[in-house]
Order: C-alpha cells, then sequence, then structure tokens
C-alpha cells in the first residue's frame, strides 16, 4: 500500500519547535524531524523517551572493570607468580595498587567503545548505509517535518502553513 | 530556551547565516589547492621521507645508530615520545573538558584540536616502538598466549601502563573525533557534485541524516564521551610521568610528577593549537570562525598552565634542598649549573617567563606574538623532557660511567621526520576533512553570532 506524506520545510529552529508543540496539540502524530544540527528541546517536544546510552556504557565499563582485573589476576597471581622488584603478589588485595592504572583504563576502553558500537547498531549508522532525509538541504539551513496522511492531508497543509513553514510539499511514498 | 547575555563578545563574526556556515567549510574540500599549500605540502613530506629512511637504517642496523651510550639510556626518543604525547593533549581536553564545562567557544576549534591530539599520538607511539630495536616484535608488550609458558607481561611496569593509556587514548580520541565527524560528512556529501566525491563521503557519512532521536542520541554519547575523555586524558600523562617518578634515579623519582606533566602537556598542547590554527584560519579563510577572542582564551590557558609549570620547577628545586637527600641536591644542582645549563635556562626561559607576557591584553590579542610564543613554547617544552630525561642520567651514582650525549643526524633525521608526519597528515586533513564542527557551531549561531547580537542589543 502507498503511504501519503506531507512535508514542511522550516528555515528556524525555533520556529519548527514552536511548531512541532503546536501541531501535538491538536492531537496530530508527527513521524520524524530531520535538522541539521540539534534542536534543543525538540525530543521533548516530539515526546521521545530519553535515551539509554548513558546506562549501556555504565554496564561496559562495569564489565571492562572486572575482565581488567580478572586479566591480571589470572596472569600475575594465578598462573605464573613471579616476584618483580619484591613487589607483593600473593593475592588481588596485595598486588591491587600496581593494577589499578590499567583496570582504570580497560574500564574506559570498554565502556567508550562498547557505547559507540551501540550508538552505531542503534541508529543502523554503518559505512554504506543510505541517508533517509527527504531533502538534501536538511544537513545545510533547513528543517524538515514529515507526517503521514490518513485521508487528512487538506488539514495537516493548512496546519503546517499556519506554523510558519516556507514550502509545503505531498509525496507518496511506498 | 538558551540566553546569553549580550555583553558577551560574540563568537562568530560577519553576521554569518546557517547557510554561510556550511559554505565556509565546504570551502576548502570542494575547492583547488593554492600554492602555500602545496609548498608546504611538500616541504613536509621532503622531512617525512628522510625521516621515514632514517628509520628504515635504524630498523635494519639496530639502535646502535644513534648517540645513546650506557649511561644515557634514554635521549632523543623519549623526549620526542614525552613532546609529541604532550602536544596530543589538547584535543581532547578542548572537546572534553570543554564540554563538561559548557564552554561555547570550543566549537570552532574542537575539530582541528583533535585532529592534532590523533596526528601527535600517531608520532608519538613510533618512538617507543622503534626504541626497541626489533620493532616487528612490538607485539611483545600485549598481553598474548605464547610459547614461553605463557610468560605474560608484567603488569607491575608503568611501561606496560603506558601501552594500555597511549593506545586507549588514541582509540577513544579516535572515535570520539569520528563520531563528530558523522553529520559534517554528510553535509559535503549532500552538497557533493562530483560522482567520486559524493561516493567517498557516503561511505565516510555513515547514511547519517539528521533524524530528531539520531541527533538525541548523539548529545548524549558526545557528553558521556566527554566524561570518559577527561579522566582519561589526566590519566595518560598522569601514566607517562611514572615512567620516571617510579624509577630511583635522583630528578624523576618525584611525586609532583603527575600534575607537573599533565600541566605541561595543556601548555605545549595549546601551544601547538595556536601554531597550526593561526595559519588554518588565515589559509582556508576562517577568521569569522576562529577569532581573535578564541585566540585570547587559548592565551589565557597557556599562561595559567604555564605558571603551573613555574611553580612545579620552584617546587621541584625547593624539595631537593628541603629533603636533605645529597644525590637529589647534586641532581639540582647540576640541571642549573653542570654541562647542560644551556638546555635548563632555555626551559625556564622559554616555559616560565615567556607566558608572563600574556598578562598584557594588548599582547595576547596580537597575532603575530601569539605565533611567536606559540613556537618558544613548543620549543621550551621540548627541552624540559631533554633536561628532565638526560642531564638526570648523565650524571649516575657511579662517577666512573659519567657522560655526556650527543645525538646523531639518525635521531635529528627521526625527528625532523615525525615533524613533516605530523604536518603531512594535518595538511591533508585540511583539505578534506571539514576543519569546523559545523552541525554543532550552528546551534550558538543565535546566542552567540555577531549578528543576532545587534538585532538584540
Amino acid at each position: 500500500m502507498r503511504k501519503k506524506v506531507i512535508y514542511g520545510i522550516y528555515d528556524d529552529d525555533d520556529v519548527i519547535l514552536q511548531a512541532v508543540k503546536d501541531i501535538r496539540e491538536k492531537g496530530v502524530h508527527i513521524d520524524e524531524v530531520y535538522s541539521p544540527f540539534p534542536v534543543h528541546g525538540l525530543d521533548h517536544a516530539l515526546g521521545l523517551k530519553p535515551t539509554r546510552l548513558a546506562i549501556t556504557s555504565f554496564i561496559y565499563g562495569c564489565i571492562g572493570l572486572f575482565l581488567g582485573l580478572f586479566m591480571m589476576w589470572y596472569m600475575m597471581i594465578q598462573d605464573w607468580p613471579q616476584n618483580i622488584g619484591g613487589k607483593p603478589n600473593f593475592s588481588l588485595l596485595d598486588n591491587l595498587p600496581a593494577f589499578v592504572p590499567i583496570a582504570f583504563e580497560i574500564t574506559i576502553f570498554f565502556a567508550a567503545h562498547l557505547m559507540v558500537i551501540t550508538y552505531l547498531m542503534r541508529c543502523k549508522l554503518y559505512p554504506g548505509s543510505t541517508a533517509c532525509s527527504p531533502d538534501p538541504r536538511t544537513t545545510d539551513d533547513m528543517f524538515l517535518m514529515e507526517i503521514e496522511a490518513h485521508g487528512n492531508e487538506a488539514e495537516i497543509i493548512a496546519l503546517i502553513k499556519a506554523t510558519g513553514a516556507i514550502e509545503v510539499k505531498e509525496e507518496k511514498i511506498a | 530556551m538558551h540566553y546569553e547575555s549580550p555583553i558577551r563578545e560574540p563568537l562568530i563574526l560577519e553576521g554569518k547565516t546557517l547557510h554561510d556556515i556550511t559554505e565556509d567549510v565546504a570551502r576548502p574540500i570542494e575547492g583547488k589547492a593554492n600554492k602555500w599549500w602545496w609548498a608546504l605540502f611538500s616541504l613536509a613530506l621532503a622531512a617525512f621521507m628522510w625521516g621515514a629512511g632514517c628509520l628504515a637504517y635504524t630498523a635494519g642496523t639496530g639502535i646502535g645508530v644513534w648517540g645513546l651510550n650506557k649511561t644515557v639510556g634514554w635521549a632523543w626518543d623519549i623526549t620526542n615520545f614525552v613532546w609529541w604525547v604532550g602536544i596530543g593533549h589538547a584535543g581532547t581536553l578542548i572537546s572534553a573538558v570543554l564540554l563538561l564545562f559548557r564552554q561555547k567557544w570550543r566549537l570552532s576549534i574542537n575539530r582541528s584540536a583533535e585532529a592534532m591530539t590523533i596526528f601527535a599520538v600517531i608520532q608519538a607511539g613510533l618512538f617507543p616502538i622503534f626504541h626497541m630495536g626489533r620493532p616487528w616484535l612490538a607485539y611483545f608488550v600485549l598481553p598474548l598466549p605464547n610459547n614461553f609458558g605463557s610468560l605474560w607481561v608484567n603488569f607491575n611496569s608503568p611501561l606496560l601502563w603506558d601501552v594500555f593509556a597511549i593506545s586507549t587514548y588514541l582509540t577513544v580520541s579516535l572515535v570520539f573525533w569520528y563520531m563528530g565527524l558523522i553529520p559534517d560528512f554528510a553535509m559535503i556529501r549532500d552538497r557533493a557534485v562530483k560522482p567520486m566525491a559524493k561516493k567517498i563521503y557516503t561511505i565516510l557519512s555513515f547514511g547519517w541524516s539528521g533524524k530528531a532521536k539520531h541527533w538525541q542520541r548523539f548529545e548524549e554519547l558526545s557528553l558521556v564521551l566527554a566524561g570518559l575523555a577527561t579522566p582519561l586524558v589526566l590519566s595518560v600523562h598522569t601514566i607517562v610521568s611514572m615512567d620516571f617518578a617510579t624509577s630511583i634515579i635522583p630528578g624523576w623519582h618525584t611525586t609532583i610528577f603527575p600534575p607537573y606533566f599533565v600541566a605541561g602537556a595543556i601548555f605545549s598542547g595549546f601551544a601547538m593549537v595556536q601554531t597550526l590554527l593561526l595559519v588554518m584560519r588565515k589559509v582556508v579563510k576562517m577568521e569569522a570562525y576562529i577569532t581573535i577572542k578564541h585566540i585570547e582564551y587559548m592565551n589565557i590557558v597557556i599562561m595559567v598552565t604555564g605558571s603551573i609549570v613555574g611553580v612545579a620547577y620552584i617546587t621541584e628545586l625547593f624539595i631537593a634542598w628541603y629533603s636533605g637527600v645529597e644525590f637529589e641536591q647534586y641532581a639540582f644542582l647540576n640541571r642549573a649549573t653542570g654541562p647542560y645549563w644551556w638546555a635548563y635556562w632555555a626551559m625556564m626561559t622559554c616555559n616560565v617567563f615567556s607566558p608572563q607576557f600574556m598578562w598584557s591584553k594588548k599582547l595576547r590579542t596580537s597575532i603575530a606574538f601569539t605565533f611567536f610564543i606559540s613556537i618558544v613554547v613548543n620549543v621550551g617544552m621540548w627541552f624540559e623532557r631533554f633536561v628532565i630525561i638526560v642531564t638526570s642520567l648523565h650524571r649516575d651514582y657511579l662517577p666512573s660511567s659519567w657522560s655526556m650525549f650527543s645525538p646523531t643526524f639518525v635521531e635529528i633525521g627521526i625527528f625532523v621526520g615525525t615533524i613533516g608526519f605530523f604536518f603531512v597528515l594535518f595538511l591533508l586533513y585540511a583539505r578534506t576533512f571539514p576543519v569546523i564542527a559545523q552541525a554543532e557551531l550552528k546551534t550558538i549561531l543565535k546566542s552567540s553570532g555577531s549578528q543576532n547580537k545587534k538585532l538584540s542589543s
């Protein structure tokens, strides 16, 4: 089935932010907004849930810390204990001061890289992925609002025009 | 909504609009290089080739071709390593620490500063690897299972801490930089006319289209990466300083080293940012974005960190006297009055004395003077590492092994080669990458652009 979508193009971030609030107040669902830069407060206005990326990063960091300490304990205390400069190597606790720097680095390594990988996967960003913005000007200076119409095209177009859009387009997509 | 006092000076001049920012950032990429670029590039490439030749000679013959001897076992190699790592601190500091402190002036300079960081850390990494003598066995520093037992690496050793610190720093800086680049590559992609350029920037931009949800995640990602990178950047030079501080060499065995090295790293990093950006803003016409205000802010950072370094030098001298340890006292007396006095006083003049000029508003807003001081600081910070390493080593506990150090043409060639390599990378970057984080810069156009400041006042 072919869907009908309406695109409203705006040239100001404050205008589109207000437009999003006004249109959503009327009970119309906004499918997507494309913008050249992060518009402050737009995620709230669109009713998007807060992202959980920071939580994943904390979990990855904990995993990194555990694996780092486990690796050092296994290599220096369990598998082949060595007396190096008289530094104690009887237990993890004895040797912990010398393990702090690397445990810290591995924590950061895991938290940063796994979070970035999660972000790329969640946003479906990878080399060769195709961009889906309906108008290339949205990476330059234009802001685009996408609303799917269900037989109420005229109403939506009037609504978008009333909120200060400089262009309104109607398209059929598969 | 973000409101900024009209009293603050604008960060974007000449009444730029959103579209002007796009045009200005894309221009160096879409245009042709001028003859200055080609001249600099040829020079840098020649230096790089010469350095590559010297590295090949070192790897083929052994590090006996360097000027090291039994007493002075670390000299130019580790001096250059610490110097480059130090330079590599400003980028992450600007993008991460200034992000956490909500300093909007970072947005015009963070991209290039991060590029500089990555290129500098690459140069730094070459020195310890080639100092191993058999660089093809460099993987021995990784905790890999092997057929000697397995004989594992020594996690008590600060040199191994360094391996982990530098490699974590390099990779985290790289992804931090690249995540910010994706929306800007998308901007270049959407403008590209030539099919080849379009294809390349399509691959580089990972299919970015600027959806609201993606921007929300982008902002969270930047904030958390900044939060992770801030302690990371402080840890890296701390761990580099532990290479020295955990030893028993007088002049190295000092608890003040970690904060002192970190301050020195920020100091030299900002100086290198000034050196590069003062030239770049002119060549790629970014004067409206990298303004006198930005230069002044960076000069203030240089002045403050330079003064911290000065206090550290004086503290070292005081503690050497106060400790009552005669070896320690001799080490510092020898630095200032021994055979390497000239290196010590070059360091003092360049690092402690010269940044004090920045107290004067007139001097710190002068482009020519800033450029001069930035070079002086870079020279001074090289001498700092030379003084710490060579003068501490050349007077051993055994007077019979006292010696001097002089570099061979190979060591000088490798150092010159890394400078060439660094500039080759930076010049290529300036022609193919968006040199300003334009997507993020656009967010402050309303609050900090000169046009809007005029309208609102």
